[in-house]
């Protein structure tokens, strides 16, 4: 333990270091009540920048995999009518567990930080496009499947030649609701660490600064109906023979 | 073997958080955790999530019936339904608490918020989905419009409307699990300030809102099986 | 029918292209790292010494505004005296941050010597030495037990405080604590969870001022003027280095600790004593020599910059480090 203070000249801040600050004077960012202050907005926004990337980033993977398992076990329970109570009421679950209790039911296992986050934002996505993969399989009349097999079609070939094409109304508009969803409840990964627009809501004082929050909540609203919007047009573009459905 | 025992043994940690009280880690050895100080906040929780619902359902319930019937306001209902599921919870409740106060009444006034869209919406598809043949044979036996939707629609409607009640529920629960942050403390106290709770009690804290969770959802989707009569029982998918 | 396959198709590879191209560019963007090694500054200035490169620390903090600033300056410096540094700041209370420092999960993170003495090592409020060499040494005793390390003293020192608005000070004429006697069961006090339990805080409030009062609600330290300010609190939890208490002293006030529950604690910078060896003198050399700036006056305006201007942490201390010539600019 040495001593050190024989160091280099002790440093001193210059004069022009401190500012006078008085009641009146203090910008807006500094009282309490402001709702909005557009001067530290515009100072500020690249602060937000990188929560932005990182709020892409969990939406994204976490959607992409509970769409990959939701999509695979409702074809896997398509013609397992057996299977389909007990996987919607596992999946059910898994959405009606708030997802910050998730966070730390699985820290234990999976730790601090995005990857835990992910694992509970990908398992509350799985009802919503497992649930609407069989409503739209179920919805597919049964004198077209009728019509496909008197064609010769097998089973497979009527499955993705004729019911998951028919289905992809409902499958789209079940991925959408996922993504504007996870595109909300991806905020609350601050609390485990995996960082996101959260981090400017929850972290570092911003819970009592008006501005922060309303920037981070207009980024999140924002992104949710670009995704909205893109994804109804991917509707379109897939189904070309029908109006895209309003869910 | 071992990679097992980490988990396990941490849950073992958690119920007995649940169940003994402990002395806090924190300084003053306080006593933290057992099972009165959970019942507590679970009951805290189930209270603001009620007030909330309430407040909702007085709003929400009745014009979602109507609009419903009259066929009006698809487009809003819909943008409505849409937004309401891309409002993070989160930034409501810093809002709520910075700009209005924290607080049971802030709180309450904040939740019901997020269980407008589910209720509204649900309540008008579900009166759009009535079969207007059963509407017209009630319109010709005389009922009023009021009565119909009362004594025609609604109860036709049930399912559909109970489904956005539980949806409602289960949002307002979910979002009062932050509520500490706002002055209200639910059982996610155990969770949010797991500084003085240790992570056995953040663990319980966990838990236990997973557990109330399930079990307010199961109840509701009884009393939904329950509400819906026979002849309207579809095999839900 | 093969149209619809084929877009199908297309949409599915476009979405797996987004994802993989934003995981790519999301992992190319940085976490929270400090900004890189400084030029040359004046003659206090750092000295980058390349040895220090080999060794990897990681800087954490409690989770409020003027710890923050702390790691971000202890964290740069490290930075500029050549070493691999990460940050892990906002870890949470004191409890949190102590459990971090002892499983390795940070190597070190500034502390309050009054904080450790009473909360760690239970010590009553009277027992804590009132000058900064005593309570940093007496600390370091306890703490070296526990194979941890205390380096010296800032200038500064920061204590509890409870404050109140100056409307309600003059309603009920309270210049000290004490004269919360007989007033305080009508009175509502927020301050911080952990509040609660500490000798220097709620607990002492109770057991050594004999105050009951009318509720304590916990809130975010982040909280303590707002619930003052919108009259929810009578009485708030304060911090004596706030910068509220200078810029907004006609709204703010708070009353003196004539019973010295709330000691002062100068900020000692808490490790294991493993890190300090293997990361070299440099790691407490850096260290002293750049807190040696932080007297009251700087430490309260860079509270003031993170606090009312919501600068970052980290520019406040890059301003800092700079200003007192530490670093080049």
């Amino acid at each position: 333990m040495s001593s050190s203070l024989l160091l280099a000249a002790a440093g001193e801040v210059g004069g022009d270091f401190f500012k006078e600050r008085t009641s009146d004077t203090l910008p807006c960012q500094a009282k309490p009540n402001e709702p909005f202050c557009f001067d530290w907005a515009r100072e500020n926004i690249d602060r937000f920048g990188t929560p932005t990337v990182q709020h892409l980033e969990l939406v994204v993977i976490s959607v992409l995999i509970g769409f990959a398992i939701a999509f695979a076990i409702a074809l896997f329970a398509h013609r397992r009518s057996w299977l389909q109570p007990p996987l919607l009421a596992a999946t059910g679950v898994l959405y009606t567990i708030p997802s910050i209790a998730f966070f730390f039911l699985l820290l234990p296992v999976t730790g601090i930080g995005k990857d835990t986050a992910i694992i509970a934002l990908a398992a509350y996505t799985l009802q919503i496009i497992y649930r609407n993969t069989m409503l739209g399989l179920a919805n597919v009349p049964a004198s077209t499947k009728d019509a496909a097999r008197g064609m010769g079609y097998t089973d497979r070939q009527i499955l993705w030649r004729v019911e998951l094409p028919l289905a992809i109304p409902e499958i789209v508009a079940g991925l959408r609701v996922a993504i504007v969803s996870t595109i909300a409840i991806a905020t609350l990964a601050v609390f485990i660490g995996g960082g996101g627009l959260g981090t400017q809501i929850y972290g570092g004082g911003n819970l009592t600064f008006p501005t922060s929050v309303f920037i981070a909540l207009a980024i999140v609203l924002l992104m949710a109906m670009v995704f909205h919007v893109a994804l109804l047009v991917a509707q379109r573009f897939l189904t070309p023979w029908r109006k895209a459905r309003v869910a | 073997m071992s990679a097992l025992q980490l988990p396990l043994g941490s849950f073992g940690g958690a119920i007995e958080f649940i169940f003994s009280e402990q002395t806090s880690n924190v300084t003053g050895g306080a006593k933290v955790g057992g099972l009165e100080q959970a019942v507590e906040l679970a009951l805290k929780q189930l209270e603001v999530t009620a007030l909330a619902l309430a407040v909702a359902l007085v709003l929400a319930l009745p014009l979602g019936l109507y609009l419903g019937h009259k066929g009006k306001g698809e487009l809003v209902l819909v943008g409505l339904a849409n937004a309401g599921r891309a409002l993070p919870e989160l930034a409501l409740i810093a809002l709520v608490a910075a700009l209005i106060g924290i607080g049971l009444v802030p709180v309450t006034l904040a939740l019901a918020v997020l269980g407008i869209p589910p209720i509204i919406s649900n309540a008008y598809v579900g009166v759009r989905q009535v079969d207007p043949a059963a509407v017209e044979a009630a319109r010709g036996m005389g009922m009023g419009e009021l009565a119909i939707i009362r004594k025609v629609e609604l109860p036709l409607a049930i399912s559909t409307v109970m489904g956005g009640i539980r949806g409602a529920t289960i949002a307002i629960l979910a979002t009062a699990t932050i509520a500490p942050l706002a002055g209200v403390e639910t059982l996610g106290d155990y969770i949010i300030n797991a500084s003085i709770y240790g992570d056995d009690g953040r663990l319980a804290g966990a838990i236990l809102v997973a557990l109330l969770a399930l079990s307010l959802e199961g109840l509701l989707a009884l009393l939904q099986r329950r509400l819906t009569s026979d002849g309207l029982k579809v095999k839900t998918v | 029918m093969r149209t619809h396959q084929t877009r199908l198709r297309v949409l599915l590879a476009a979405i797996a292209a987004l994802a993989l191209t934003l995981a790519v560019a999301a992992c190319g963007s940085s976490d929270d790292s400090t900004t890189s090694g400084s030029t040359e500054g004046g003659a206090g200035a750092i000295q980058s010494n390349p040895d220090n490169g080999k060794v990897s620390l990681t800087i954490g903090s409690k989770n409020f505004p003027e710890q923050e600033i702390l790691g971000e300056i202890y964290a740069q410096a490290l930075t500029a005296a050549g070493y691999k540094v990460k940050s892990a700041l906002n870890l949470g209370s004191e409890t949190v941050a102590q459990k971090a420092v002892k499983t390795g999960q940070i190597s070190g993170y500034p502390e309050y010597a009054s904080t450790a003495l009473t909360s760690f090592f239970g010590l009553e409020p009277e027992e804590v030495p009132a000058d900064a060499t005593e309570a940093w040494e007496k600390a370091n005793e306890e703490f070296e037990k526990e194979g941890l390390e205390a380096f010296e003293p800032t200038p500064f020192a920061s204590a509890n405080a409870v404050g109140t608005t100056t409307e309600t000070a003059k309603k009920y004429d309270l210049k000290t604590v004490s004269d919360l006697e007989g007033v305080s069961e009508k009175l509502s006090l927020y301050g911080s969870p952990e509040c609660r339990q500490r000798i220097d805080c709620l607990a002492g409030l109770e057991s050594l001022y004999g105050l009951k009062f009318k509720s304590f609600t916990p809130v975010d330290i982040g909280l303590r003027y707002t619930v003052l300010e919108k009259g929810q609190a009578d009485l708030s939890i304060l911090f004596t280095t706030d910068p509220q208490l200078s810029a907004e002293s006609d709204k703010f006030v708070i009353l003196e600790d004539d019973k010295e529950v709330f000691p002062a604690g100068n900020v000692i910078f808490v490790t294991t004593q493993k890190v300090a060896e293997e990361a070299g003198p440099d790691y407490e050399e850096t260290i002293l020599q750049v807190q040696e700036g932080l007297d009251l006056k700087v430490m309260q305006e860079l509270d003031a910059r993170v606090e009312l201007e919501k600068e970052t942490p980290k520019a406040a201390a890059k301003a800092y480090l700079e200003s007192a010539g530490y670093i080049g600019s």
